[in-house]
């Protein structure tokens, strides 16, 4: 399948920090790809320098490619960056609350994006976006247009940020922790939701979240993120199955939810020791400084990811050795 | 419908607060006014420049001024319950048909400085918020310091100076050309000329606070998740301001603007008096200078009235700029 999103060599900088040094990877149409990491990986940054709507302070790196539907949209200039926002790709946010304009009827606030993009009348897009929140399954959409984001429930606020975020069809939709400020009985129902939408509407998903479960049910493809760097990347079921970088072992075993059998008051929660600000600066694995089995070339440069086989892709030579002797970089 | 049935109860709510605040102004603003030394008996007689005790005395008895304070105060009150606002000693008239008289050119130049404050103001806020940390913020914020810290009547008198005196471009005083039989639009132009520099020289220091509340607003709100979610959409950064950012920034804004509709007398007192316009402002001054407490108590529950109807106008705009506020049930 063709990749609707090629990312190459995505290098984020603020003045005094890059958070994202270098990343690649792709989403092919239609498929849902999920970015794991804990807070301050780069997981959101990245998203938002897809959509090139990074803070002001921050700059992409001049070898940066995004490469969508095959065209660079690294340097897209920003009226042509426009066109593609809210039409081709589209984006949800972690926080619904505050998310929504409060003093914009939600009606409004979708027929905003028709009009822009659809070239519909207002008569027309009040139509059609009554249509799409029902289609989030806002119950009477019809009668709801004229509600504001106040009288919804933080579910159905987010199901209307999503109704905002598919009204033009977009081939790509970029959802960004859309489940974390919610119940957890409703977030499985927008991940449902958002689930049967990309399927009915063929668009590929890329799905931000630090909750492995999540990751678990309904992503294809699994990259976990370490400061800013891919540490490894296979099917769900290889990396709950046989993870192999130690940090995305720490993640799980930090995980107690994934086990039916385990109740988080059986023993002591496990955390990974120490923190990703201890990335910051380290020339070789950024993981190392935490990492229970690093080596002193660990330190010195950062090692390459490599193919284990069967799509599995790990940047650790140390729990690597064994099963993938032959092993060489991939990518460049 | 449902628009409509919001407002109104806010409406219903205010009125109701309304009307135990302005008898309590009556009372305070009567027992404030007993403490100034002399009444309009010794005015009057001070200016004709000789008068007996008889005459003096019949004067008072004459406006009541003779009878003790309780008693004053009751009668003022029963009149007031009759509607009418009683009499003035010194322009031998009823108050309420002096005050009306006055009414409409303080009303025009008030709303009109206010209503130039707010568009300059905010315009100029937004155009700041946009441009921040750049020379069109740099420029405006040091003018918009300038015009705060800058008193009305010397404003006032500069721009009669520029405008009037250099370059006669517009009269320096008065509220229209005498003699003219002008109707229509250019009666309308001869107005808007006298009107221009004492609403000009009203509002600049409004036009100052707002232009700043604006910025802080604008800026407060940009950072805000829905203005990141406006520019997923694609929409241009004007769309983004304008439709998204403003509309939130203007909250603020209107709450200081209708405080200010309230204090404006007092800034129209001393503009009046510079552009000697023929106002409310200038009425209440020159009732105090005679004494003339039935005037001034009459001016005074009229600005009351002003205070309490701004702050209606901004309960009403805030309910309908913003749909979480609602009256209390």
């Amino acid at each position: 399948m063709a990749a609707v999103l090629d990312v190459r060599h995505l290098s984020i900088a603020f003045p005094r920090a890059v958070p994202v040094p270098d990343l690649s990877f792709t989403i092919d149409e239609g498929e849902t790809l999920a970015l794991v990491g804990e807070s301050g990986s780069g997981k959101s940054l990245t998203a938002l320098a897809l959509m090139r709507l990074l803070p002001r302070n921050a700059r992409l790196g001049p070898a940066s490619r995004i490469l969508f539907a095959g065209r660079n949209i690294a340097q897209l200039p920003e009226p042509e960056m426009r066109r593609l926002r809210g039409r081709d790709m589209a984006m949800i946010f972690q926080e619904p609350m505050t998310s929504l304009n409060p003093v914009m009827t939600v009606g409004r606030q979708v027929a905003e994006v028709l009009e822009l993009h659809e070239g519909l009348s207002r008569r027309a897009a009040r139509k059609r976006a009554a249509e799409l929140l029902d289609l989030v399954r806002i119950p009477q959409a019809h009668r709801r247009l004229d509600a504001y984001p106040h009288e919804f429930s933080g579910g159905q606020r987010q199901r209307v940020m999503i109704a905002v975020a598919i009204a033009a069809h977009p081939r790509l939709l970029i959802a960004d922790e859309p489940t974390t400020a919610l119940d957890v009985t409703i977030q499985a129902q927008i991940l449902e939701l958002l689930d049967e939408l990309r399927r009915e509407l063929s668009m590929a998903l890329l799905l931000i979240t630090h909750d492995l479960g999540v990751v678990a049910q309904w992503a294809d493809r699994v990259i976990a993120l370490y400061a800013g760097r891919k540490v490894e990347e296979a099917r769900p079921q290889l990396i709950f199955g046989t993870p192999a970088h130690p940090y995305t072992q720490g993640l799980l075993a930090a995980s107690p939810r994934l086990r039916a059998d385990y109740h988080y008051s059986d023993g002591p929660l496990i955390e990974i020791p120490g923190s990703i600000v201890s990335a910051a600066g380290e020339e070789g694995c950024p993981f190392a400084p935490r990492c229970p089995v690093a080596r002193d070339a660990c330190r010195a440069a950062m090692p390459p990811l490599l193919p284990q086989g069967d799509g599995h892709f790990v940047a650790c030579p140390v729990t690597t050795l064994r099963e993938a002797p032959h092993g060489h970089p991939v990518g460049l | 419908m449902h628009q409509f049935l919001r407002l109104s109860r806010v409406l219903a709510r205010t009125l109701v607060h309304a009307v135990p605040t302005v008898i309590g102004i009556v009372i305070l603003d009567f027992f404030l006014l007993r403490l100034a030394p002399g009444d309009a008996a010794d005015v009057m007689a001070g200016e004709s420049g000789a008068a007996t005790e008889e005459t003096m005395a019949a004067l008072r008895s004459r406006f009541g001024l003779d009878l003790p304070v309780l008693d004053q105060l009751l009668a003022y009150l029963s009149n007031l319950a009759h509607f009418s606002l009683g009499y003035s000693p010194r322009y031998n008239m009823p108050v309420a048909d002096l005050i009306l008289q006055r009414l409409p050119s303080s009303l025009a130049l008030m709303g009109i400085a206010l209503g130039l404050a707010l568009v300059i103001g905010v315009g100029l806020g937004v155009v700041m918020a946009t441009q921040v940390g750049r020379w069109p913020d740099r420029v405006l914020s040091v003018l918009a310091l300038l015009f705060y810290s800058v008193p009305s009547f010397w404003i006032g008198l500069m721009l009669i100076v520029l405008f009037s005196v250099h370059l006669g471009w517009l009269p320096s005083g008065g509220a229209g050309s005498i003699g003219t039989e002008a109707t229509g639009l250019a009666a309308l132009l001869d107005k808007a000329r006298y009107m221009l520099l004492p609403a000009l020289a009203l509002s600049l220091f409004y036009v100052a606070i707002y232009a700043r509340l604006t910025r802080a607003a604008m800026l407060e709100v940009r950072s805000q998740d829905f203005i990141r979610t406006a520019r997923a959409k694609g929409l241009s950064p004007m769309a983004v301001t304008l439709r998204h950012a403003l509309r939130n920034a203007l909250l603020p804004v209107t709450t200081i603007a209708g405080v200010h509709l309230g204090g404006l007398m007092g800034g129209a007192v001393v503009v009046e008096t510079v552009y000697s316009w023929p106002g409310l402002g200038r009425l209440a001054y020159e009732a105090v200078m005679s004494r003339d407490f039935t005037v001034l108590l009459g001016v005074l529950l009229l600005s009351s009235f002003l205070v309490i109807l701004a702050n209606i106008l901004v309960d009403l705009l805030q309910a309908w700029l913003d749909p979480r506020i609602e009256a209390a049930p």
